[in-house]
């Protein structure tokens, strides 16, 4: 079987019809990670035990003439800030550098049961913050389009991994970008649900009220596959979303002739290259050719997005990574006299200096006097930000916008300059503020070859319309 | 400068970090350079705008209930046992960097 041609239906239909065996599938993408990862970078640590034992039985299922699950046989890659029992699970971090969770994030657990091999451990920045995975506290992801190039981040390595073929799909976390940015800068598909749709036990936080979790895949069909596994209410998750979970692979074949589709002036303004504004306007031309209608909207809190982000994401990052404290589990710096200079010394040496950097300004816009000025203020834009999707709504289906404002920029090129690191996801934090899904599609590529993404929004709880519309897009492309 | 030296040191403090010299240096360029971009949210008129922690208690819930109702489904009775059985002792303690194999063990906190 050619690795690089794999989809979800693909695997499950060879492991089925006994053309090959996922035990041997798996093993021929673990010799390819052996080859071509040193390269790249994406797998931080390999579960191949316990790979093996579900490609075996879901090899036995089919030996035996049974039908296989939705996912049975297809190879897999988790973000390191999903736990994984037994598998080293770091999030990046030195912090956790020996952690072996004692239980399954649940999204892990949905892709298992139905029938995923899990490869491994992907490489991400440090607690999923960061925008080109070179944060990560073990070594940079590199992109496998062009290996001197940042992969996007947080979720680098999972991006890299399906770009590279060293995974059919993977899941990913997405705080402010960190799931569609790097499938754009990889050119595969990112999803990020709405808040709420898919359950975050066992997800190592950053941002509460801005985590998502979802897959990376190679198609829009791929990424529909995996949501209707990982979504729907998880009693572990108490935000979890007491929701019905349509059947997104159906809803994919529906037409979206008159489909209505907003395109906001607001991103496509100053600091769009030019090369992503000319594919992105291409494919949504491409889009009306479908039949779409296009209307220019206004989402004119738009450029207040970055600011009130990291307020609010950084505030709740103080608070989350207040347990890092090196009693529990994790890192504990040696020699300290007391347990406060324990504290200090195990956070000190475990954090890097992005971590360090956030968890302080976290912890300076909550400290009393600027409490009100910064956190409350930011809440309050968060409102204000999320009304603009609500009105856009009122008259349009879907959102069509640029994933980011550039292709792939070089490694170390933004790495000393965070404010330039974080306006890279100026695109993608609003859908994290709003709690709105979005995805992230391939359209194109610059001339040096470099994967372009259109981002396309929709209505919270509506993946079924921004994957529709995806699907559309990818097959008239 | 908005975060001066002695507001670093003070901020460092609550967070249980203790940064070297040259980190709290380059801590207060970053953190003041951030702010800075920040600021432009003062542009904005926010007088009588609700503020907004939470997607979840506005979106995705039973419009037809209020308050807490709405979120009923997320509730369950206090039991001793809730949705799952706690860790057993030695799994808890597994990935403790030291314990005495019943409790976490800690530097000294009390001086006698």
């Amino acid at each position: 079987m050619d690795l690089n041609l794999l989809t979800i239906d693909a695997v499950r239909s060879a492991v089925q019809e006994r053309k090959t065996t996922a035990v041997s599938l798996a093993e021929a993408i673990y010799g390819k990670i052996e080859r071509e990862d040193p390269a790249v970078g994406a797998f931080l640590t390999l579960s191949k035990e316990r790979a093996l034992v579900k490609a075996s039985e879901m090899d036995a299922l089919a030996a035996k003439g049974e039908k296989l699950p939705p996912l049975g046989g297809l190879p897999v890659g988790i973000k390191d800030v999903l736990v994984t029992k037994g598998a080293r699970s770091t999030a990046g971090s030195k912090i956790l550098g020996n952690y072996m969770p004692p239980y399954d994030c649940t999204a892990v657990a949905r892709l298992e049961a139905a029938g995923a091999v899990v490869l491994g451990k992907m490489n991400c920045d440090e607690f999923a913050m960061g925008s080109s995975n070179e944060n990560s506290a073990w070594k940079p992801v590199h992109n496998p389009r062009d290996l001197s190039r940042v992969p996007g981040g947080s979720s680098g390595g999972s991006a890299a991994a399906v770009a590279a073929n060293m995974a059919v799909a993977t899941l990913g976390s997405d705080t402010g970008g960190s799931i569609r940015q790097p499938a754009s800068f990889c050119g595969v598909v990112g999803l990020k649900p709405t808040y709420g749709r898919v359950s975050r036990y066992g997800l190592i936080a950053f941002a509460s009220s801005l985590d998502h979790i979802g897959p990376l895949t190679k198609t829009v069909k791929d990424a529909a596959i995996v949501l209707r596994t990982i979504a729907g209410r998880d009693p572990m998750d108490s935000t979890s979303a007491e929701m019905p979970v349509p059947d997104y692979v159906a809803e994919l074949e529906k037409p979206v002739r008159s489909l209505k589709i907003g395109v906001a002036k607001e991103y496509f303004g100053e600091g769009l290259d030019a090369e992503v504004r000319k594919s992105v306007e291409a494919a949504i031309e491409k889009l009306a050719d479908l039949g779409c209608e296009i209307i220019k909207i206004s989402l004119p809190h738009t450029k207040y997005a970055v600011p009130t982000y990291y307020i609010v994401a950084t505030a709740e990052a103080s608070s989350n990574l207040a347990r890092f404290d090196g009693v529990r589990y994790g890192y504990r710096a040696d020699g300290a006299r007391s347990l406060s200079e324990m504290y200090r010394r195990t956070r000190d040496q475990g954090f890097g200096t992005e971590v360090k950097r956030r968890i302080m300004l976290g912890t300076y816009v909550l400290s009393a006097g600027y409490y009100d000025a910064y956190y409350l203020k930011a809440q309050k834009v968060r409102t204000l930000l999320t009304r603009d999707f609500d009105n856009a709504f009122k008259h349009v289906d879907v959102i069509v916008t640029p994933t980011s404002p550039t292709a792939a920029f070089k490694l170390g090129e933004k790495v000393d300059d965070p404010l330039a690191m974080y306006l890279a996801d100026i695109y993608t934090v609003t859908a994290n503020l709003a709690g709105i899904p979005g995805i992230s599609i391939p359209c194109g590529q610059t001339r040096e070859k470099l994967p372009i993404g259109m981002q396309v929004l929709g209505k919270h709880f509506d993946e079924s319309t921004i994957l529709r519309v995806a699907h559309a897009y990818e097959n008239a492309a | 400068m908005k975060v001066t030296e002695k507001d670093g040191a003070y901020v460092a403090d609550l967070a249980n970090l203790e940064l070297t010299v040259e980190e709290r240096v380059r801590m207060l360029q970053d953190l003041n350079s951030i702010l800075q971009h920040i600021d432009s949210l003062n542009e904005l008129d926010t007088a009588g705008v609700q503020p907004m922690a939470q997607v979840s208690d506005r979106y995705g819930m039973d419009e037809s209930k209020q308050g807490s109702e709405r979120f009923a489904y997320a509730t369950r009775e206090d039991i001793h046992e809730g949705l799952r059985k706690s860790l057993p002792h030695d799994v808890a303690l597994q990935n403790a960097p030291d314990s005495d194999g019943i409790f976490f063990k800690v530097p000294k906190v009390i001086e006698r």
